[in-house]
This record gives structure tokens, sequence and C-alpha cells, in this order.
């Protein structure tokens, strides 16, 4: 297993430097140029092309592709062209907030969905079955943003509960870091809840079916060891891959909330970033998310071994 | 709606105290209150949702009208302008000018000092014009007639001229960016081109550093040593107090999160709330919401003077001819008729040298038919007219929709580039073709401040390729943009701007879309809040 991981953890490389070759094209070749940003709307086209030539924008490719990599290999990545900042700064400055609302929306999202997919397919073609069902369709079809702003208006502008935006961090104390992310998690996760809820409920009728379970109940087995240590325990590698999966679909819709609620994460980093064609820190968070992804996949695969006997690596 | 009051704030963080109790308790976690906050400290702070991001902070190297809003924060000037539009002393204790007009001499205040402790002394002032005359366009006037630039003593410098310069206290005084802020030597040698890496200032905040979190948060701290004027304050003239102990600047992307915030007592004050959520925020009873800056903005139609069919000058004119200046402003404004102005000229409506001497053109109604002939003449036969439309900026956005409209009308086959301002702003600088990644039209708009004359209003430029986007060439115009810098008084400079004005509505330089404006919305306890071109925070209070 350990040789395992350290082959899958190689295997990364390649991938990233695949992702980075991708993304440093794919900007290279974009319309925009940041000098036009910095010099205001007022710059002449000649103080323009003079602050492109002083952030080194003017040279070409390769040579630039060549130096960015080589600060990447030594794990440098690079500086911000607006702040001037390292970008690796602007990102621990950014971490904590958007690390802080995907735990909590991945904690909410399995404590709900779960337990509502298990009830789902145990009363299946029953009210509670077409109520979750229901719910999930609702989920998956309202906008998060629209979702953010139904809970900022009732919950923080009604009834006073919660702040309408903004991040505390955790050292400044857990009830105010909880207050700032009830709201923009609880919108995020409704998507997620949603797809889980789902996937629970149709692998869960599957397993069900199985003769296992028939003769987990004609031993005695209670209705509640039955759904979960029989059952749930069986149907888990397919949701434990989808809530992997479900990490793209949460840094997606992180990006959203965190404008929403005006949280400083790295959602909100990002889209600044491009709107700006602030490149290396483009390139960096891309860099990142891509890490991130692969990592889960990897802790995903590894998760298997505990619910599936039968893998071995 | 939130409660409102000292005491229902109090109230409101009890309540969420007890929330994030209850949340603990049931999640079995030891506590969850929320740290003490003491009224004094709220009050102390003065928390701003400011126009955008203050993604940089080189008010010289980024000339953004967010970063030299800042930067007014944190570095003097020698001059500022008042709500007269006149230079008024702020740095400067006196000025004297040689008979001639050649050599003027300034000493600056005593004891002015840097956020560092150091004095302000003048080879500062000396270094931070040289950085300052190489980006703006007075300062590059100055510089092309200049013999020298020196320091006298500590106090003193002097600017000589090989010919004389009778707007130098406007081009030291003026708010269009970049301003001629004062910075330590040091930091002023820094290549104009190049952003400085050090943040110390002269005016009467200081920018808090560490706390700066890009697209999030910046902070300025009141600075002790600052030495304000005597005068009463008047814009970026007078005493400049501080009234807080710090600044805030909170940025919020999406507007109804700060329009919300706003209402639940989160932030103090809103630079520019849209339009569309005004209502909302006009019905609290715990906002006051007015016009923010009375010299407003001017929307701009901005043709590529390069390339047919608008290298034509009768092109251009049957655009004028068909522009309804009403379309354009209601699209962006609705029904607010406060906000906007129909303006048959380029300059600013409600200032001195405002004028529509030649702006028939813009006037009564539009003639498509006129206009349709026009660019017959013009030989235009159906060739696509590359419309460049930022989609991600609701002003470009809303005169992108009218233009498309405006064009078909007139019988033009519009290719219409939806895209983001990143793009326009790489884009527009291309003199390729429009078919080969160049372009015939964007859209902007100029703060109304830059159009009150023609010293820092690139727009107006037609000197060809050294023109701005476009690259109109009428040296008719040049000529008489000359004749106000070498104005004497206020009616040769009056005279000297209407021949500007007709001769660019003459020549169709560019098309006007109409004066507007915009609202800011700031709680009932901030008091001080000026209108202006410049959010000012010296003399504001918060109770």
């Amino acid at each position: 297993m350990f040789a395992y991981i350290i082959r899958r953890i190689l295997a990364t490389i390649p991938v990233m430097a695949v992702v980075a070759l991708f993304v440093f094209s794919l900007l290279y070749l974009a319309p925009g140029d940041p000098a036009a940003v910095i010099a205001g709307d007022q710059a002449t086209p000649a103080d323009v092309e003079r602050i492109r030539a002083g952030l080194g924008l003017d040279r070409p490719f390769l040579v630039r592709f060549g130096e960015w990599t080589w600060n990447i290999i030594r794990g440098d990545l690079g500086v911000s062209i607006f702040t001037n900042l390292p970008v690796s700064r602007m990102i621990a400055q950014r971490i904590e907030p958007t690390l802080s609302l995907m735990v909590i929306t991945l904690f909410l999202a399995v404590i709900i969905a779960v337990p509502m997919g298990v009830v789902a397919a145990w009363k299946s073609g029953g009210w509670i079955d077409r109520a979750v069902m229901a719910f999930a369709v609702l989920g998956f079809s309202v906008p998060v943003f629209v979702v953010g702003y139904v809970l900022a208006y009732y919950f923080a502008l009604g009834l006073d509960w919660f702040p309408v935006q903004g991040y505390t961090p955790i050292s400044q104390g857990f009830g105010p870091w909880l207050s700032n992310l009830v709201l923009p998690a609880v919108a995020l996760s409704s998507a997620y809840i949603a797809l889980i809820a789902r996937i629970t409920r149709a692998t869960m009728l599957e397993v069900l079916q199985q003769d296992y379970i028939r003769t987990a109940r004609a031993k005695g087995a209670g209705q509640r060891t039955i759904l979960f240590l029989h059952a749930l325990k069986n149907a888990a590698v397919p949701i434990v891959t989808v809530i992997g999966i479900g990490v793209a679909l949460l840094i997606g819709g992180a990006v959203i909330t965190e404008s929403v609620f005006a949280i400083p994460g790295l959602g909100r980093l990002t889209i600044d970033a491009i709107l700006r064609r602030d490149y290396p820190v483009i390139q960096g968070v891309v860099l990142l998310f891509s890490f991130v992804y692969v990592l889960v996949n990897l802790l995903i695969d590894l998760s298997y071994t505990l619910f599936d006997p039968r893998i071995r690596y | 709606m939130p409660a409102s009051g000292p005491g229902a704030r109090v109230t409101m963080l009890q309540r969420r105290s007890l929330m994030s109790l209850a949340a603990g308790a049931a999640l079995a976690i030891p506590s969850l209150a929320r740290p003490a906050l003491s009224q004094g400290a709220a009050s102390r702070a003065l928390r701003f949702v400011p126009q955008a991001n203050l993604a940089n902070f080189d008010p010289i190297w980024g000339t953004q009208y967010v970063v030299r809003n800042a930067g007014m924060m944190v570095w003097d000037t020698l001059y500022g302008v008042d709500a007269k539009f006149a230079p008024q002393r702020q740095m400067v204790d006196s000025e004297e000018v040689s008979g001639d007009g050649l050599t003027w001499t300034f000493k600056l205040r005593s004891g002015l000092r840097f956020h560092d402790g150091s004095p302000v002394l003048a080879k500062d002032a000396v270094a931070s014009l040289n950085r300052w005359a190489v980006r703006d366009p007075m300062g590059q006037m100055i510089r092309a007639i200049q013999n020298e630039l020196v320091v006298v003593d500590d106090n003193t410098f002097r600017w000589s001229l090989k010919q004389p310069y009778p707007k130098m206290l406007l081009a030291l005084a003026k708010t269009n960016s970049p301003c001629s802020f004062v910075m330590p030597e040091r930091i002023a040698k820094t290549d104009p081109f190049q952003q400085i890496t050090e943040f110390v200032g002269s005016g009467p905040f200081r920018f808090v550093r560490e706390e700066w979190v890009p697209g999030a948060r910046a902070v300025f701290a009141k600075f002790d040593g600052y030495v304000p004027r005597d005068e009463a304050p008047d814009w970026m003239a007078g005493g400049k107090r501080v009234m807080v102990d710090r600044v805030e600047w909170v940025v919020m992307p999406d507007p109804a999160t700060a329009a919300a915030a706003l209402q639940n007592g989160e932030v103090d004050w809103w630079e520019n709330p849209i339009a569309d959520l005004v209502p909302v925020l006009r019905r609290s009873r715990n906002l006051n919401v007015d016009i923010a800056d009375p010299l407003g903005n001017v929307g701009s139609f901005r043709m590529n003077h390069l390339h047919k069919p608008f290298s034509d000058p009768r092109a251009r004119r049957a655009v004028l001819m068909a522009l309804s200046q009403e379309d354009y402003m209601r699209a962006l404004v609705g029904d607010e008729t406060d906000l906007f102005k129909l303006m048959p000229s380029f300059f600013t409506p409600g200032t001195p040298l405002y004028t529509e001497q030649g702006g028939e053109i813009l006037k009564g109604e539009r003639n498509y038919d006129g206009a349709k002939r026009l660019l017959q003449e013009a030989g235009y036969t159906g060739e696509p007219i590359t419309l460049l439309v930022a989609q991600d900026q609701p002003i470009t956005k809303a005169f992108g929709d009218v233009s498309a409209d405006l064009l078909k009308r007139i019988g033009m086959n519009v290719d219409f580039v939806a895209t983001d301002w990143g793009t326009v702003g790489s884009r527009r600088a291309s003199k390729a073709p429009p078919s080969q990644g160049g372009w015939h039209i964007f859209h902007t708009w100029h703060a109304g401040a830059d159009c009150i004359n023609p010293a820092s209003y690139t727009a107006m430029r037609a000197n060809g390729d050294q023109a701005w986007f476009g690259w109109p060439n009428n040296s008719a115009v040049e000529a008489a943009r000359d004749s106000w810098f070498a104005a004497p008084d206020l009616a040769a400079e009056k005279a000297a701007v209407a021949e500007m004005n007709r001769l660019a509505m003459e020549d169709a330089l560019w098309g006007p879309t109409g004066f507007f404006m915009s609202y800011q919305a700031w709680r009932k306890n901030v008091e001080g809040v000026v209108k202006a071109p410049i959010p000012f925070f010296w003399n504001v209070t918060k109770s």
C-alpha cells in the first residue's frame, strides 16, 4: 500500500506538468492585457506599452514559460503583477476561508444527505422518499447564489441571526468563525446534499435487494443495524466516489458563494485575478486546485480499502 | 429589517452570541462566544465599501481611480483643488513666480513628516515631481519646457522653465490621476513604469500594509504626526483632520451584498450603490443616500479614426446625427432622471468652462435618414462594424446594447463582440484592421472631474499616433487646446474651450453619450461625507 501511495504521488508530477503547460499556454493565447488595466483608462498606448515592458510581458512565450517553470521547480509561484506580493503569500492569506467553507459544507452535506438517502431508500415509494427527491430536484435546480440571497435576506437582514458577509479567522474565536460561515455553507451545500442524497438512495435501493440483507433480516437484525451497518457500508464505495467528485463542484461553487457573501477566499482571488489578467496568480491557484483534486482522488481510492476488504493496493 | 442604533447593535451581537452558543452546544463544542467589541472601538473604525478592489498601491504606476482615492489618504499633495476647482496651498507654505513667469520657487510648510517619522524635505518633493511628471499629461508638458527642477534648501525648491506655464498650480493641485503625491526621495526615485515596494506616506492616514488583503480589505490608520492646515476643509484643500482611528476598506464585488451589509450596520459607507438598489436603501431609516460626485461622468462612444468607415469624418458625423443621449442614459439609470443630463458638449455640465458651441449635431430629433445618406457619401458599403462591448461593466454593457441598435438603425452591419473589460483594454490598443484583431468602436466613460478642462482630458487629444485610443488627428483641435493652456484669464479660457468643442464636434472626434452621476450611501451615524470626485475621509466622524 505504501508503495502504491508513493507511485500515485509520483504520478501527480506529469499531471501537474500538463496542467501547468496547458494553463500557461491558455493564458498566453487569451486576449487581455494586465498592463492596460494597471495603466488606467486615461493612459496613452505608449504608457501601456512601457508598463508591459516593465512587467516583462513583451518577452517571447518560451522565455516566459521557461522562467516560470524553473521558478515552480524551485517552489516559487512567482509574484503578482498587480500587488507585487508573492503568489504563495496571497494564497496563504486566502486559503483559510475557503478551506473552512469547504470543510463545513462537506460536513453539513454528509451528515444531512447520507441519512436522507438511506431513509428515502428504506421508505422507497412513500412520502418521505418523494419529499427527499423533491428536495434533491430543488437543490439541483436553484442556483447557489439565489439560495445565498434568500438565506441572507431572512436570516441576516430579517432575523439578524447571522452576519450578511465577511469572514472571521478561527484564531479570533470559534463562535464568530462559525457565525460567518453558516449561511454560505448552507447555501453551498444545497446542491451537494441533493447530489449525495440521490446517489445514496439509488445505491441503497440496489444493496437492499441483495441476498445478504435478506439473510440479516432472517437472523433478526434490527432495521437500524441492517440499514447503517450492513447496507450502508456496502453502498459506501459509490457514495464516497461522488463525495470526491463533488469536491470539484465545491471549488466551483465556492467561487460564487465567496462573492455573494464577500468571503476573502481562493474563489474570489481566482475571479479577481482572471478579470485583471494577473497571470502568476491564476497559474498558482489553478496549480493548487489541480493538486488538491489529484490528492482528493488519491484519498478516495485509499478509502475504498476501508469499506471493501476485497480491494487491495 | 435590522434593528437600529447603538443599543440595538449590542442586542444584535448578543443574539448572535446566543445563536453561536446554541450551535456549539448542539455540536458539543466548548465555546462559541463572539469576541467582545466595545462600542468605542467600533465607532473609531469607519468601514467603507470602495468602488473597486485596491489591487495595487502605487498611484503613479497605476492610475486607476481606486488607487488614486487610496493614495489621497496616504500621500499629501503640494496643492489641492477646492470645491470651486481653484488650486489652494496644501504642503506648500508659499510660492513665488518671477515676473516673466519662467521661474517658480516653492517653500514647504514646516513640521511636515513622513509616516516613518522623517521630515518632508525639498529633495523629496523634487524627486516626487520628477516621477509624477513622466506619467502625467500636464507634467509631461512642463517637462517639455523645463530648464531645471532643483533643491534650493531643505524647505525650498525651484522649477525654472523655458516658457511660461500659467497652469502650474492647477497641475500640482488637480484631482485627475496621477496626482502629484509627495513620497520620500528614496521611493520617488523608482522608475515611474515600475511599482514602488514601500508605502511611506506624507498624508493624514497611514497604510497598514500588514492588514492588506488585496481583493478583500485595506486598512488606513490615523497618522498622529500629520499637521493639518488651519483653513477649513474644502475637498483636497484646507485642514485634513482625521476624526476616526482607522478606515477599513471592505471590498464587496456583489452590490446586493454591499446593500445588505450597509443596512445591517456591518459597513458604514458605500461609495457607489447601483441605481437598481437605491430605492431599497432609501427605504431604510438608518441610511442617507445622496449624489456622490456632482462632477459625475461623461459617457463615451469611441470610434477608430484609422480604419474605414470612421476614417472619414462624414461617417463619424453620421453616428452623431443619430445618437440619442437620452437612450444611453435611460439604459443606464432607468427613470432616475436626476442622475443624468443631456450634454451637446465634450465638457462637464455645470462647470465654468462648459460650452455647447458646435453641439447642434447632438440636439433635437435624431436624423436616421440623414445619417444613412452621410454614410453612403462616406463610401460605407455594409462591411462589418466591430463593436467591442465589455459585458462585465454595467455601464459599457448598457451603452453597447444601445449602440448596436443605433448602428442597425442607420444601416450598419454590426459585429457585436461581447467580451470583458480586460479584453477591451487590450484590444483597443491595436491599430490593426478590425478584421485582423482591431476594432471600430468601444465604449467607456470619463470622470467628469477629468473633463472640466483640457488639462488632463486625454480623450480630447487629436495628435494622431500620440493620441488616445482611436487616434484622432486634427491639428486645429490641438491648437485650440494649446490656446487654453496659454489663456491668461477665465474669459480667454472659455473662448479656447468653446472653439475646441466646436472643432471637435465638427470632426466628430468621438461621441459623448451623456452626463451621468451615481449615488453614495452611508449610515446616519456617519457625518461629514461630502459630494466630491473623490471620497474624502478627513473630517468624517462616526458616532
